[in-house]
């Protein structure tokens, strides 16, 4: 991958509680995550994780509590609140070409020399001599990459991946694998949501486990750690 | 100021993906053909008739066919969940909707510039020397349906019945805009055409407000 152009970004949340009608979907998260800390979301389905992660990326406000993104004083808190967030849905469009959707998003993120950039992040997903396909022919894996690129296109400081690796298959799972720990080792913030213990969860420095939108158990320990990811008591 | 160069971006891709797959085009055009030529087959009206109840059953027809044309504005921005992309790549979610509401506007506008040859030969209803007025007022109407269609669009498309929801919501709203735009054709129709400023200037004041309610509180329709 690219040698970052970032500054290390924490993140804090304090007191979060987030309601959907009677549904508390969060009850009180708080959690002060370090830059530079690969954590890992484990939790049923419903306890909040995919919540959480949209609160981080602000496409959810929460109902109550604050998000802060701590980072140097010299860096600008407005860049440094931009993540980069691969969710379930490729978040990219199927009718443009790989290439006419970084572009597209590119420019909306003002990335200076989009065109060269767009190259930079084609060549690093493999993506390059399929880069005038439309989106609808390619297969998950490869529309999972183009997600991947999008979301690194402003070389954001803090990563949000929700359950990345859905409908991948073996070598789709062991291609992301690589690419979140070049991005781990490159400096950057990473939270990822997953469902259970995997390749991928190997990379986390810490886990987190939700239940029905509260945290209950958060550690950096191993024999903890596994636990947290296979949902057994923690 | 990344409002107006964000819009720009958002148009081109606007236009580059209707054109590329003219579904909305298509849809519409063939929408309206199909009313306007058979109300004329249904009626078979006489040029007196034509002035007097063609300029109703043309904004009638715009109007049902932009509810179509709308339906999928923000619909199809929850296919891969691209909305969300966009929500977080631009400063300000304004863009979002200028944008398609200038995309919209463009499509509406077309529609009815193509199709008003095919009206005025059907219904026997010179246009030639008031073409200039009937594009202004086309442009004011088209921008009022699409300021308030897309917004609606985008509470529709987070609902449940989302189908049935846009025209409900929509057609009541606009028609303040039918009967406005009604009442300036029929004038420009008339034996004697005229300009009515009355129509025109509601059109207008229409557009500004809707514009500025939906710059105020865009924002918060596109919140999940």
């Amino acid at each position: 991958m690219t040698p970052p152009a970032f500054a290390p970004v924490g993140l804090r949340f304090e007191n979060i509680d987030k309601r959907y009608g009677s549904l508390l979907a969060l009850r009180k998260v708080s959690l002060a995550i370090a830059p530079g800390e690969c954590v890992v979301f484990a939790g049923r389905n419903g306890s909040g994780k995919t919540t959480l992660l949209r609160v981080a990326a602000r496409l959810v406000r929460p109902s109550k509590g604050t998000l802060s993104f701590p980072c140097e004083a010299h860096h600008d808190q407005a860049v440094a609140a931009r993540p980069g967030f691969v969710a379930h849905a490729t978040m990219v469009y199927d009718e443009l070409t790989a290439e006419e959707n970084l572009l597209l998003f590119a420019r909306l993120q003002r990335v200076p020399q989009p065109e060269h950039r767009v190259d930079a992040l084609l060549q690093e997903v493999g993506l390059s001599d399929r880069r005038a396909s439309l989106v609808r022919t390619f297969s998950r894996g490869m529309r999972q990459r183009v997600a991947i690129a999008r979301a690194l296109l402003h070389e954001p400081a803090i990563l949000l991946l929700d359950e990345p690796a859905t409908g991948l298959d073996p070598q789709g799972v062991t291609w992301l694998t690589e690419a979140i720990r070049q991005l781990r080792d490159s400096g950057r913030t990473i939270l990822m949501s997953l469902h259970g213990e995997s390749e991928i969860s190997s990379l986390g420095s810490r886990a987190v486990r939700l239940d029905a939108g509260s945290v209950v158990a958060d550690t950096r320990t191993g024999a903890t750690f596994r636990s947290i990811l296979t949902f057994a008591d923690a | 100021m990344s409002l107006l160069p964000n819009a720009a971006v958002l148009l081109g891709k606007e236009l580059r993906t209707e054109f590329r797959s003219r579904e909305l085009l298509t849809t519409t055009i063939v929408f309206i053909l199909i009313v306007i030529v058979l109300f004329s087959f249904t009626f078979d009206p006489t040029s007196d008739e034509s002035r007097r109840f063609a300029p109703g059953l043309l904004w009638l027809a715009f109007l049902f066919a932009s509810s179509l044309m709308l339906q999928p504005c923000f619909l199809r921005e929850q296919h891969n969940d691209t909305l969300s992309a966009l929500r977080l790549s631009v400063s300000d979610p304004f863009a979002i909707f200028l944008a398609k509401l200038t995309a919209n506007t463009l499509f509406l506008l077309l529609t009815e510039l193509l199709l008003l040859p095919i009206f005025a030969t059907m219904y026997n209803v010179p246009v030639l020397s008031v073409l200039h007025w009937l594009v202004l007022v086309f442009f004011l109407a088209s921008l009022g349906i699409s300021i308030a269609g897309t917004a609606l669009s985008a509470i529709s498309a987070q609902a449940r019945m989302r189908e049935l929801l846009l025209p409900l919501l929509m057609l009541p709203l606009l028609t303040p805009i039918l009967v406005a735009s009604t009442e300036v054709t029929k004038a420009l129709f008339d034996r004697a055409p005229y300009v009515q400023w009355k129509g025109i200037g509601f059109l207008a004041v229409f557009d500004v407000v809707f514009l500025t309610a939906l710059w105020l509180f865009g924002e918060y329709l596109l919140e999940e």
